[in-house]
């Protein structure tokens, strides 16, 4: 209970002071899957940009940006390691392979797998107050 | 300090490998963050060059206390028209390529946008060479 109460004061405190979301209030909003890095799933995001192209993505300056995707694969985490992306949407539920998952583990970034489309997870998160870069 | 590393054409499970090592070797030397992300990012699309249209490659990193030279060089089907390949949106890239999310004609302009210099000679039918050189002022290398 008292653990539960915590959690709900941090949502609160990050939505306030920080217009920042938890990365697990994220997931619940998009009936979301954290996959690996559980315990890196208290971090906070700001903004979110939604991208299959990875070039497009590795123009991305800014810090606490989740990236939202419908591809799965290796490419995909490299490039988030190295945009220091630290949490990733896969759409659609695609299928992530345990390479892919591992690679994610050893670099820190949250997998969170959503069964809905990149639309409406953008849609979704979009009202609850996430921030887009461009 | 030097480097080399090898990569093979097609390896696209490895892809992104050597910016990783560079990344790790930078934040043990406390290279300034941004100026390490610029450096690897221009890596990373360099490599993904390689993978995606060489034949093989080879990565020399050459870091003192001043900058870091990247030389990345490739036997491949080599670059015909490098003011053409230099243009957004210019890309002889591969379906598999695209469906890695790459092959959109960024990958030159990211490179050249994420560093202080860019060379590229190229011999078509040998293969390409570009350099790359970020200067690392303020920093102790």
């Amino acid at each position: 209970m008292h653990g539960q109460n915590n959690g709900l004061l941090t949502e609160y405190f990050c939505k306030i002071y920080h217009n920042t979301m938890l990365i697990t209030e994220v997931a619940s909003k998009i009936e979301g899957r954290v996959v690996c890095c559980e315990n890196k799933a208290a971090g906070e995001v700001e903004y979110a940009f939604s991208s299959d192209l990875m070039s497009d993505v590795l123009k991305v300056e800014r810090e606490n940006v989740l990236l939202i995707t419908g591809l799965a694969n290796l490419q995909v985490i490299r490039t988030s390691e190295m945009s220091d992306i630290n949490c990733i949407v896969i759409a659609r539920n695609k299928k992530l392979n345990s390479e892919i998952i591992k690679l994610a583990t050893e670099n820190g970034i949250v997998l969170i797998e959503s069964p809905y489309s990149v639309f409406r997870i953008s849609g979704e998160l979009y009202k609850a107050g996430i921030k887009p870069l461009f | 300090m030097q480097y080399r590393y090898k990569i093979a054409g097609g390896d696209f499970s490895n892809a992104g490998a050597v910016a990783s090592s560079v990344k790790k070797t930078l934040r043990q030397l406390n290279i300034d963050h941004r100026l390490s992300k610029r450096i690897v990012i221009a890596l990373y699309e360099g490599e993904v060059n390689v993978v995606a249209h060489a034949y093989s490659g080879i990565i020399d990193i050459d870091i003192d206390h001043e900058r870091i030279k990247i030389r990345i060089t490739d036997k491949g089907p080599g670059i015909v028209d490098i003011a053409k390949a230099m243009e957004e949106g210019y890309s002889t890239a591969s379906t598999q390529v695209r469906e890695m999310g790459f092959g959109a004609g960024m990958g030159l302009s990211n490179m050249k946008k994420n560093s202080d210099s860019m060379q590229i000679t190229s011999e078509p039918g040998i293969g390409t060479v570009v350099e790359l050189t970020t200067y690392l002022n303020g920093n102790e290398g």
